[in-house]
């Protein structure tokens, strides 16, 4: 039986495939409720993460033609990323439960070897409090990792930790 | 009276754990760069629901193919010209199609076409070094290229790496997402690369070592090579029919 192919860091130049427009998942002319989801990567040392990828992946609302579902930022100079999408509803959950609205955030970069995967929740979501997801995080400092917070109208934002002090929560599945 | 049975998936289905020391330790001292950037806390072992399932779609529509790197504007990138396919199949032997499959590399001469890339090699102005593919309902994808450059990048004294592309692939669902390098047989450099091992499984660090192919060689213009992947599979139920 053949297994996975192995991962290799997407390194320092994977620029060469960035698009700006891909962080705009809006761009094909989707309907909905706009959101800016916005934040800032920072190091073991809180030095910016400079050379990151971050991809946005949401499974609600379902991908069409005129939402792609996904899109892809690169952080600036100062680490920041910012992305603008449809707001997500709730989805399915393991057994009967409902997962509260979500997006998935994964991070590729120079001196990651494989990809950081993480959630960005939306605070004050009723169905925070019962995501079958959420409640695995036990500790409510790590579980605010996952909860981007309101930055103005229509917008919210999350920072990423990669390392130490408030390190976001990643999942591995 | 005779029983058979059935293995069972299907878009809903979630997939395979990944194999351990097939994959890298984000945790890998060697690696300079990965002091500050790996998690120190353990990963949230989360059940795969809809989110790592389901997974985006991408058509060429509205991602441009780009399937030969070696001409740009017209013009001829300087280099030996090299044909690159292969095939991208799940666990289970079967096909991916129609995911995307996207390229990145250096030129010939080592260097990316990236400000930040300031190794003292020529820039090629006819080599963009970006690329796109999309496999066919086989699972094939093929492009043109020109064979990319060991550079320099100061890990370590007088550390090299390997010729090798870029690769990013997607698959049928969040789960299946891939990024990884595509590397050149008989290279010197493999061993000394600590990129390349930190994977610590042998055949899996020997599959992510393109093969030589004179099947895709084309007389009088490239050689070629072949370079496969694996993404994960699903993980099938047994039921009684
Ligand atoms: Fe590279």
């Amino acid at each position: 039986m053949p297994i996975a192919t192995s991962f290799q860091t997407i390194g320092p130049y994977w620029a060469l495939i960035e698009h700006p427009e891909m962080a705009d998942l809006t761009r094909f002319g989707a309907a909905g409720e706009n959101v800016v989801l916005s934040g800032r990567m920072t190091d073991g040392d809180g030095a910016p993460v400079a050379d990151a990828a971050i991809e946005l992946w949401q499974a609600s609302p379902a991908a069409s033609e005129t939402f792609p579902g996904w899109g892809r930022c690169a952080c600036d100079r100062d680490g920041r990323f910012r992305f603008t999408t449809l707001k997500p509803g709730p989805l399915p959950g393991p057994g009967n439960a409902q997962q509260a609205p979500h997006v998935a955030l994964t991070i590729f970069a120079r001196g990651i070897l494989t990809r950081l995967v993480t959630r960005a929740y939306f605070d004050g979501e009723p169905l925070n409090d019962a995501d079958p997801i959420l409640g695995l995080v036990e500790d409510p400092a790590r579980r605010a990792t996952l909860i981007a917070r309101p930055d103005g109208p229509g917008a919210w934002r999350i920072d990423i930790r990669l390392q130490g002090e408030s390190e976001t929560v990643f999942m591995e599945f | 009276m005779s029983e058979t049975y059935r293995r069972v998936a299907d878009e809903h289905t979630p997939f395979r754990d990944l194999v351990p020391n097939t994959q890298p330790d984000n945790n890998a001292p060697e690696y300079g760069s990965t002091h500050k950037r790996h998690p120190k806390q353990p990963g949230l072992r989360t059940p795969q629901t809809v989110t790592e399932i389901a997974g985006p779609r991408f058509s060429p529509s509205h991602y441009p193919a780009v399937i030969d790197l070696s001409r740009s504007g017209g013009h001829e990138a300087m280099g030996e010209r090299i044909v690159v396919h292969g095939r991208v199949l799940d666990e289970d032997g079967r096909p991916v199609p129609d995911t995307m499959v996207e390229i990145w590399q250096a030129n010939a001469a080592g260097r990316y076409n990236h400000p930040n890339d300031v190794h003292d090699a020529p820039l090629d102005p006819h080599f963009k070094g970006e690329g796109r593919v999309f496999t066919d309902a086989g699972g094939w994808y093929q492009f043109t290229t020109i064979k990319p450059g060991a550079y320099p990048w100061r890990n370590h004294f007088n550390a090299w790496r390997p010729n090798h592309i870029h690769y990013s692939l997607f698959g049928p669902g969040f789960a299946t997402r891939l990024i990884t390098q595509m590397y050149f047989p008989g290279d010197p450099l493999l061993a000394l690369d600590p990129i390349f091992n930190t994977v610590a499984d042998e055949h899996a660090r020997a599959r992510l070592i393109a093969k030589f192919d004179i099947e895709v060689t084309r007389p009088e213009w490239a050689l070629g090579y072949r370079f496969d992947f694996v993404l994960r599979g699903r993980d099938t139920t047994i039921v009684q029919e």
